[in-house]
């Protein structure tokens, strides 16, 4: 790993700190008040705030778990280091398609 | 001694890469090393064992070995502290390659010392006044903490990231950037941080503090890995390195 992927995968580390007690505690909170999924839908829907914040939250992830795959390839697997930075990117677009395509369906669909 | 057994049960590495152990018994004697061991097994039991050693009393590094599975400078090893069932199996120190027996090439090891920009880059010359580093100052404190390594190889040895990063520049060559780093007088520290922020440099490090609980000097290698992490972060977010 050099300084550059360094940064990135602390940076949204950093930013993970934030995000993920504040999703941790959305999912509590979803599950003690009972929730349904229509209103769960109903506070997401054209929401700007749950679109920024999940659609930040899903970068953060996509780019953090691919750095750290990469990483985990290079140590681990007999695999040069361009095919690991060439299947992190793989995986970390994949994980930002899933997810983006989650908050697609939560907030504008 | 009383209730220790009159003979040790040694096993010593024989060979190359693709060596095997060989037992040899050796006489236990009181304040015994296990450089003592390895010494008595070559002048009497077997001329023909390769192993590295000069001072003998912890100081020039090169006796470093694998002992009981654990890489350690063995002039200053106890027999009494690492075999008290009597029995020692000594091998090559892992993560280098083994020339004969007991001997590793540290070829490597040093390169990557030059790679980590190890070498100090003088900033005045020989005509100017000497320059006053006041042991109080920060960095000199910084440097302090580093700068006993005996380049033994033992922290490079027991490194679980050197193990499954070849490129991976390792403790003691990080160490050593560390120590210039905190030079005031050295001048080269763009090129330095800049070579130990490239693919294989001080981020490669895991801080599984391996190298802090095996260094013969009780030095921080993991400590000073982190300081040059936190010094190449913040130049980087600077602009002052182009990786």
């Amino acid at each position: 790993m050099n300084i550059r992927l360094y940064v990135w995968q602390r940076g949204t580390a950093a930013l993970m700190a934030v995000l993920v007690p504040i999703h941790i505690a959305v999912i509590f909170y979803a599950t003690r008040q009972g929730l349904s999924a229509a209103d769960i839908l109903s506070r997401t829907r054209g929401s700007v705030v749950w679109a920024a914040y999940y659609g930040i939250f899903v970068a953060a992830v996509s780019i953090h778990a691919a750095i750290g795959l990469r990483n985990i390839l290079a140590e681990w697997s007999p695999f040069g280091e361009r095919r690991c930075g060439q299947t992190a990117i793989a995986c970390g677009l994949l994980l930002a398609a899933l997810g983006l395509r989650a908050v697609y369906a939560v907030v504008l669909s | 001694m009383s209730a220790q057994t009159s003979e040790l049960s040694v096993s010593i590495w024989r060979g190359g890469s693709d060596g095997r152990y060989q037992a040899y018994a050796v006489p236990r004697r009181e304040s015994q090393t296990v450089l003592d061991v390895v010494s008595f097994v070559q002048r009497h039991l077997d001329p023909t064992l390769s192993y590295r050693f000069a001072c003998r009393v912890g100081v020039c590094g090169s006796c470093a070995m694998t002992v009981n599975g654990r890489p350690r400078w063995t002039c200053r090893t106890h027999v009494e502290k690492v075999a008290g069932d009597g029995r020692l199996e000594i091998a090559p120190l892992a993560n280098l390659p083994v020339i004969k027996d007991l001997a590793t090439d540290m070829a490597e090891f040093f390169r990557k010392w030059q790679k980590a920009k190890g070498v100090f880059a003088p900033s005045q010359t020989r005509h100017d006044p000497i320059a006053q580093i006041r042991p109080d100052t920060a960095a000199r404190a910084a440097a302090d903490t580093a700068i006993e390594c005996i380049n033994c190889g033992v922290c490079y040895a027991g490194c679980d990231t050197v193990r499954w990063n070849s490129d991976y520049l390792g403790p003691a060559a990080l160490t050593r950037a560390w120590t210039l780093v905190n030079d005031a007088r050295d001048a080269g520290n763009r090129e330095r941080l800049a070579a130990i922020s490239a693919s294989g440099g001080c981020h490669a490090c895991h801080s599984h503090q391996s190298c802090q609980e095996l260094c013969p000097q009780t030095l921080n290698p993991t400590a000073a890995i982190a300081g040059l992490k936190k010094r190449t972060t913040a130049a980087y977010l600077k602009g002052e390195l182009k990786i």
